[in-house]
């Protein structure tokens, strides 16, 4: 212990002095000083913090240290031993290399996965499911002269009806695609331009908190001379039915609604859309990559014409997806991509067997586990929820009542999205949808909520899934109180809350 | 009768030993969230299950369970594989695999260079 103190100390102060803004380093130096004064008389260094820390972080921060320090022992002793071998004998066998890059392993860094809307992990179920299409079965499944390709073909179909029946479909409505994109763009540009070609129909309603890819396509459209009206959402995320009764005309052929908003998760009324689609004569497309396996779907009990599904949002490989397309009355598309006249000549091009096996095998565990995983999610999710809202000046973005457990998006006041992003290193998670992640503007759903710019750059997407357990909402909840207090106590708007004065009053000087 | 509780009694012990099996294997996985999974999926399906007295419907689960093993057994092993660091909650304070029982020996993150 007598010759630990020093250099503990020593590596506390070299971490402290390396990191300004880092508060685990500052609470290192003040626990180690601690320990270390116990055991001699030390100097405290006593430093004005902004967190008070909690127990356990302060149990980490100790042992961080602890570990660094046995970490170098070790490496020293790895030193030692190899250089024994170098004198001795030189053919070592190859498992004695990875050991002794397994003792010098780190600790664990990797951050907390919260960020399900993005993608989800691949679920070893449906991994099972795919590997022997990757090495042993390669046939094409178009091929009808031989073996390899009868059984391609029959682990296809088998794949297509496990995703029908998680939506109540036929098999022969699924066409795959290469994802929920190429869904939405086959739908919304295939019904437009089959109906623009006759001349009669050319108007199109979309919303304003869609998916960036239902809303470009429908950019798209308006320079090829189609009509597209925008409907705006209330404060809640919701549509108003009255005024997409409203919206519709003689010459509207297609309603395109989101079924689960990838940033709020709200659940928009489905089945009163379709039923005014069908009485209409309008069709009804639905983007529903975040609500298939996620909610119960049934495209009949629900009216839906065309839905987009993805495979990577339930548990299943990335780039592969579907299009449901009704046959009865039978939806009619021009086709995005013309060739072979594969998947009833909607999208042409050779089948991947193992992603769309996986696919399948990720919807039929979707739809054996539907219960169970909506339960765990909703557990989990209330349990984030309280604790986040317990905090002051947070609010929850959304319609409380019809969103999606497993979409928590929260608002933290006076607080910078992306700074709390970087604060919450150990965790990752997302401001919004991952495709506006790059740039810092405000989320335009959040702006279409109504949200000022301030609130929508402060509010943080949680997303919560299959395999997330409850030590990781515990510590996500502990990390963030502690660091949005952090934030907090260096804004100075905070201070001025704290002493009662509202913002909106202050005149801010112009320069 | 006497028939029948033996046949009971040794379905009971099968599903036992699947229990233990699957909770085992499940341990095995090297990713955290997998394993937390497994073994909680496993915890729950047979307290669902536990009162089901139909024995060709106790046969059907058990043959389902046989099936998720040996699924776990191949998993576990590409796991093992292409494992990475461990995440930030795992193991206690430390979150350091320490030569434990059914630990697994780490070595840098695969999958990356």
């Amino acid at each position: 212990m007598a010759n630990i103190a020093p250099s503990v100390l020593r590596q506390a102060s070299r971490l402290a002095s390396k990191s300004v803004i880092s508060t685990a380093a500052r609470r290192n130096a003040q626990t180690v000083a601690r320990v270390a004064s116990a055991s001699a008389p030390v100097k405290c260094l006593s430093r004005r913090s902004y967190v008070t820390g909690t127990k356990r972080d302060n149990a980490q921060a100790q042992s961080e240290t602890a570990i660094r320090l046995d970490r170098q022992q070790l490496k020293d002793e790895g030193l030692a031993i190899s250089g024994q071998q170098n004198g001795s004998d030189i053919s070592v066998s190859p498992m004695a290399d990875v050991l002794s890059q397994a003792a010098v392993m780190d600790e664990g860094q990797r951050p907390i996965y919260l960020d399900m809307q993005a993608t989800t992990p691949v679920d070893p179920r449906v991994l099972d499911a795919m590997l022997p299409f990757f090495t042993s079965v390669y046939g094409n499944p178009h091929s009808r002269t031989h073996a390899y390709g009868w059984e391609s073909e029959k682990a296809v179909e088998d794949a297509r009806k496990h995703i029908a029946d998680l939506i109540g479909a036929d098999p022969k409505e699924i066409i795959f695609t290469s994802g929920a994109t190429e869904s939405n763009n086959m739908s919304i540009k295939g019904v437009a331009r089959f109906f623009g070609r006759s001349g009669k129909k050319k108007h199109i309603i979309t919303s304003q908190t869609e998916h960036k890819c239902v809303l470009d396509s429908c950019r798209h459209l308006q320079d090829e001379g189609f009509e597209v009206t925008y409907l705006p959402v209330k404060s809640n995320g919701l549509i108003d039915l009255k005024e997409l009764e409203a919206a519709i005309r003689p010459d509207t052929m297609l309603v395109s609604i989101m079924s689960v908003n990838n940033e709020i998760g709200v659940i928009q009324p489905l089945e009163q859309i379709g039923k005014m689609c069908r009485e209409k004569k309008v069709f009804f497309h639905t983007d529903a990559a975040q609500a298939v396996g996620k909610i119960p779907m049934d495209v009949n009990k629900l009216n839906i014409d065309l839905m987009s599904i993805s495979s990577h949002k339930i548990y299943g490989p990335k780039g592969i997806g579907a299009c449901y397309v009704r046959r009865r009355p039978r939806v009619r598309l021009d086709p995005l991509i013309s060739g072979g006249g594969q998947e009833r000549g909607l999208r042409s091009g050779t089948l991947a067997p193992p992603l769309v096996v996986g696919f399948g095998e990720a919807c039929r565990i979707a739809k054996e586990e539907l219960e169970y995983d909506s339960k765990r999610i909703k557990y989990l999710s209330d349990r984030l929820l309280k604790g986040l809202l317990s905090m002051e000046h947070t609010s929850q973005n959304g319609d409380p009542e019809q969103f999606y457990p497993g979409c928590v998006n929260v608002s933290f006041a006076y607080v910078e999205g992306e700074s709390l992003l970087m604060a919450l290193k150990d965790i990752a998670l997302s401001s919004g949808s991952a495709c506006t992640s790059a740039s810092l503007e405000p989320s335009y759903v959040l702006r279409a909520l109504g949200n000022s710019d301030e609130s929508a750059h402060s509010s943080i997407r949680f997303g919560i899934g299959r395999f997330t357990t409850e030590e990781e909402i515990d510590y996500v909840l502990k990390a963030v109180t502690a660091r949005v207090g952090f934030l907090r106590e260096l804004s100075p708007l905070w201070e001025l809350v704290q002493e009662g004065v509202d913002l909106n009053t202050i005149e801010w000087s112009q320069h | 009768m006497s028939t029948m509780s033996a046949v009971k009694g040794d379905s009971a012990r099968q599903a036992l030993s699947l229990y233990r099996q699957l909770l085992r294997q499940g341990n095995q996985f090297a990713s955290y969230n997998f394993r937390e999974y497994a073994k909680r999926r496993t915890r729950d399906a047979f307290r669902e299950n536990k009162s089901v007295d139909d024995p060709r419907r106790i046969q059907e689960l058990l043959q389902k369970g046989l099936k998720e093993l040996q699924m776990l057994k191949r998993q576990t092993v590409v796991s093992q594989f292409y494992q990475l660091d461990r995440l930030v909650v795992e193991g206690g304070i430390s979150g350091k695999s320490k030569g434990g029982k059914g630990d697994i020996a780490r070595q840098k993150d695969t999958g990356w260079d």
